[in-house]
């Protein structure tokens, strides 16, 4: 059986992974929303193990709230990047600098 | 009849000044002569009935300060020492009206000049009749300010602004320390009031003040102040540079205020302040040291100077210097009279430069005029007169008064009274008196005797000045030959109650009395060196007898004193550049517009556009930025709130972080 620090560890390096992937990726939107999800997925996770470990229901209804938030999330973002690309042709990370302070 | 010697002098300076446009010549002449006559008339009667029939007249009329502990009325002391002033004041300045009738009858704004006149008169008889410091100082004030528009009459002259603006300014450095001196006084006696002071003062004399953290003596302290502002106004060494300068004024302006009222102003608040300064011989000493060496150092720049009206200011200057070491050796009274006849015989010697000026066309230089006294007789004989009288010529004015400020130096040096400070002013003193003779006669001869320089345009409109300008000569050079004789027994005659109590004169100090049993030989001292000096100029000058004309070091020397001592240079170069670059890069570029300015209107703006260019460039478009900053705020965030338990996940992560950015 895992322990509760081992399931922590897989969660809090799988979330600090996908910040890393939004951060440094500097060219690919697509990676972004995919590191997003993994995000999400992190999230969901942990919440999903702390609910068994703690013998409470409501982790993994959080869990379930957060799959549908993460599934209309992706879609949103993947429509805005259709629509995005369908304007400038191509969906470069450092080339989305038009709103600059 | 008191106020109204006031109240005329003002009442004609504001009629014809503010009304002279409509008065005219004729009118702002008559109307002026009108009022100044008016009042001359007043003040010999105040004079008889005070001076003679020994009565004193205070006046108070209504309170002007009331304020807790200052309380100054506007009222009047008309005692011994003011009236006399009071009948210096008012004559002369009567005689001048007069003169100026005729002499700035050709000038457009001659209303203008008599108003000035008037309003001089007017401050001038506040700053003698005032019977407390403060109105005192008003008169002392107004007749600066006078004494600068005066100077300034034609102001569209350079030279005229620039000499009035020094003549304000050095008699500036005089009234700081007048008032420092008010000020000590109110804080030492409480009360402004002449009457209430000289009474106490015995009572205080041991009393100290703290002054810079230094314990000094009271009465030094003051008497200190009233001498700097009398050095200030009076014109002695050190702030003297101003007296020379203003005679680029009119020349009956000269005459008024530079020889015979304004400068006496000085000698008037030492001779006022006799009960207090006697009490300090320090004060007594300061007084000696200064006006001796005035006397010698005026009366020997005068010996070379080639501007008419520039040799009879460096004698009235030196004159001054004796008026003030009279002072210093306690015989105020015989300072007050030798003022008395020094206004008169100065007056005449500069109405006389006047008249001869006039009618050479304005020409004052010595050198380029000569044998006038063929076609300028009255001119002559009243220069000539003013010269004796100022060389202490036997029975004229001078002679009783200088002769007798001399014989007191004298007494110092021949008892055993031990005053060994007033040895000092009879060496200086007779020095200067030497001096005198030589360029009162060097300034005859070379305008009146010696041969012509003149051009020709101005030998053909040579003429003698109208009889206007004539008849205040006429009034001077009887004065000038009368007055000292006259007035010795009452002035300075042994036993003479004249002065009661407007003079006080310690008696350990008094020694008056022994200068009138002096030796005969050392009585003959002055006379001696004024008959050598004469022949020395006679020979220098008529005779062109030129024995050290070829030595480098004599030629030196008199340039030296041709250069008035290099003072005004020294104070230009020492003194006001200084000050004037200080002012510019100091306190105008560097903190005003400089480091002020930097913290303040000019420096915040620039700090907080920079800052603003700062933060508008961290918004830089980028999502990775943006996302940089959320995660480093929650970093900070979390490392604030749970330093204990996250701070090496934390500082890993940050590290991470900065590793990547």
């Amino acid at each position: 059986m895992v322990n509760f620090i081992n399931n922590l560890q897989i969660s809090t390096f799988l979330f600090i992974l996908s910040v890393i992937g939004i951060f440094l990726n500097q060219t690919n939107i697509l990676v972004m929303l995919m590191s997003l999800e993994m995000m999400f997925l992190s999230v969901s996770f942990n919440l999903i193990f702390s609910s068994i470990y703690l013998d409470d229901i409501i982790g993994q209804v959080f869990s379930l709230l957060i799959l549908t938030v993460a599934a209309a999330e992706s879609s949103i973002g993947l429509a805005i990047l259709v629509i995005y690309y369908r304007i400038r042709s191509n969906i470069t990370v450092e080339l989305m600098t038009l709103v600059k302070g | 009849m008191y106020i109204l010697i006031l109240v005329f002098p003002l009442i004609g300076a504001l009629i014809s000044g503010f009304c002279g446009r409509w008065l005219g010549y004729y009118g702002s002449s008559i109307f002026t002569m009108f009022c100044i006559i008016l009042t001359t008339l007043f003040s010999y009667l105040a004079f008889y009935e005070i001076g003679f029939c020994g009565t004193v007249c205070y006046i108070t009329l209504f309170p002007w300060i009331s304020s807790s502990l200052v309380f100054i009325n506007w009222s009047f002391l008309f005692d011994s020492v003011t009236v006399v002033m009071l009948v210096i004041v008012t004559t002369i300045s009567s005689l001048v009206h007069f003169y100026s009738i005729s002499y700035m009858d050709q000038d457009p704004h001659f209303s203008r000049f008599m108003a000035f006149l008037e309003i001089f008169t007017f401050f001038m008889l506040v700053l003698v009749t005032s019977d407390n410091l403060v109105q005192m100082f008003l008169g002392w004030e107004g007749v600066g300010l006078a004494s600068y528009l005066l100077v300034n009459f034609w102001f569209t002259r350079l030279a005229a602004n620039q000499s009035a603006i020094k003549a304000l300014i050095v008699n500036r450095v005089g009234d700081f320390g007048l008032t420092l001196a008010i000020f000590s006084i109110f804080y030492v006696f409480k009360s402004v009031d002449y009457l209430t002071i000289f009474s106490v003062v015995p009572l205080v004399v041991e009393q100290e003040l703290l002054f810079f953290n230094y314990s000094i003596n009271v009465i030094l302290i003051i008497g200190t102040f009233l001498f700097l502002g009398a050095v200030g106004k009076s014109a002695q060494l050190g702030l003297h540079t101003w007296l020379p300068d203003a005679m680029e004024g009119p020349t009956p302006v000269s005459a008024l205020i530079h020889a015979a009222t304004m400068v006496t102003a000085g000698v008037f608040l030492m001779i006022r302040f006799s009960p207090v300064t006697e009490f300090s011989k320090e004060v007594l000493l300061l007084m000696i040291i200064f006006g001796s060496l005035t006397a010698f150092f005026a009366s020997m720049t005068g010996l070379f100077q080639n501007d008419l009206k520039r040799v009879i200011a460096y004698s009235t200057c030196s004159q001054l210097g004796y008026m003030i070491f009279a002072c210093g050796m306690s015989a105020y009274h015989v300072s007050l009279f030798h003022l008395v006849n020094h206004a008169f015989f100065k007056a005449l010697l500069f109405l006389g430069a006047g008249s001869a000026i006039h009618a050479l066309g304005d020409e004052q230089d010595l050198r380029r005029m000569g044998s006038l006294q063929k076609f300028l007789p009255i001119t002559y004989s009243s220069i000539f007169v003013g010269s004796l009288a100022l060389a202490g010529f036997p029975f004229l004015t001078g002679f009783y008064s200088k002769d007798f400020i001399l014989e007191i130096t004298h007494v110092a040096s021949n008892t055993n009274l031990g005053m060994n400070s007033i040895v000092f002013s009879c060496w200086l003193g007779n020095m200067a008196a030497f001096c005198t003779v030589f360029y009162s006669f060097r300034l005859l001869f070379f305008t009146f005797l010696n041969g012509s320089n003149l051009s020709r345009v101005q030998s053909l409109n040579l003429h003698e000045s109208s009889i206007i300008i004539l008849i205040p000569l006429l009034i001077l050079i009887i004065a000038s030959i009368f007055i000292g004789y006259f007035l010795k027994d009452f002035f300075i005659g042994l036993g003479s109650d004249f002065w009661k109590n407007s003079i006080f004169i310690l008696p350990f100090s008094s020694n008056f009395l022994e200068a009138e049993w002096l030796q005969v030989s050392l009585r003959w001292l002055p006379f001696i060196l004024s008959i050598l000096s004469f022949f020395l100029a006679f020979f220098l000058n008529i005779v062109n007898f030129r024995f050290f004309v070829n030595y480098q070091i004599f030629n030196l020397l008199i340039f030296l004193i041709n250069k008035k001592w290099y003072w005004d240079i020294l104070y230009s170069r020492f003194l006001i550049l200084p000050i004037l670059k200080f002012g510019y890069w100091i306190s105008f570029r560097n903190l005003d517009r400089g480091f002020i300015e930097l913290i303040g209107p000019y420096g915040v703006p620039k700090f907080i556009s920079k800052l603003s260019f700062f933060t508008r460039n961290i918004q830089s478009g980028y999502i990775s930025h943006y996302l940089f900053f959320m995660i480093l705020g929650l970093c900070v965030f979390l490392f604030f709130i749970t330093q204990t338990i996250f701070d090496i996940y934390l500082i890993i992560f940050l590290f991470i972080l900065s590793f990547f950015i």
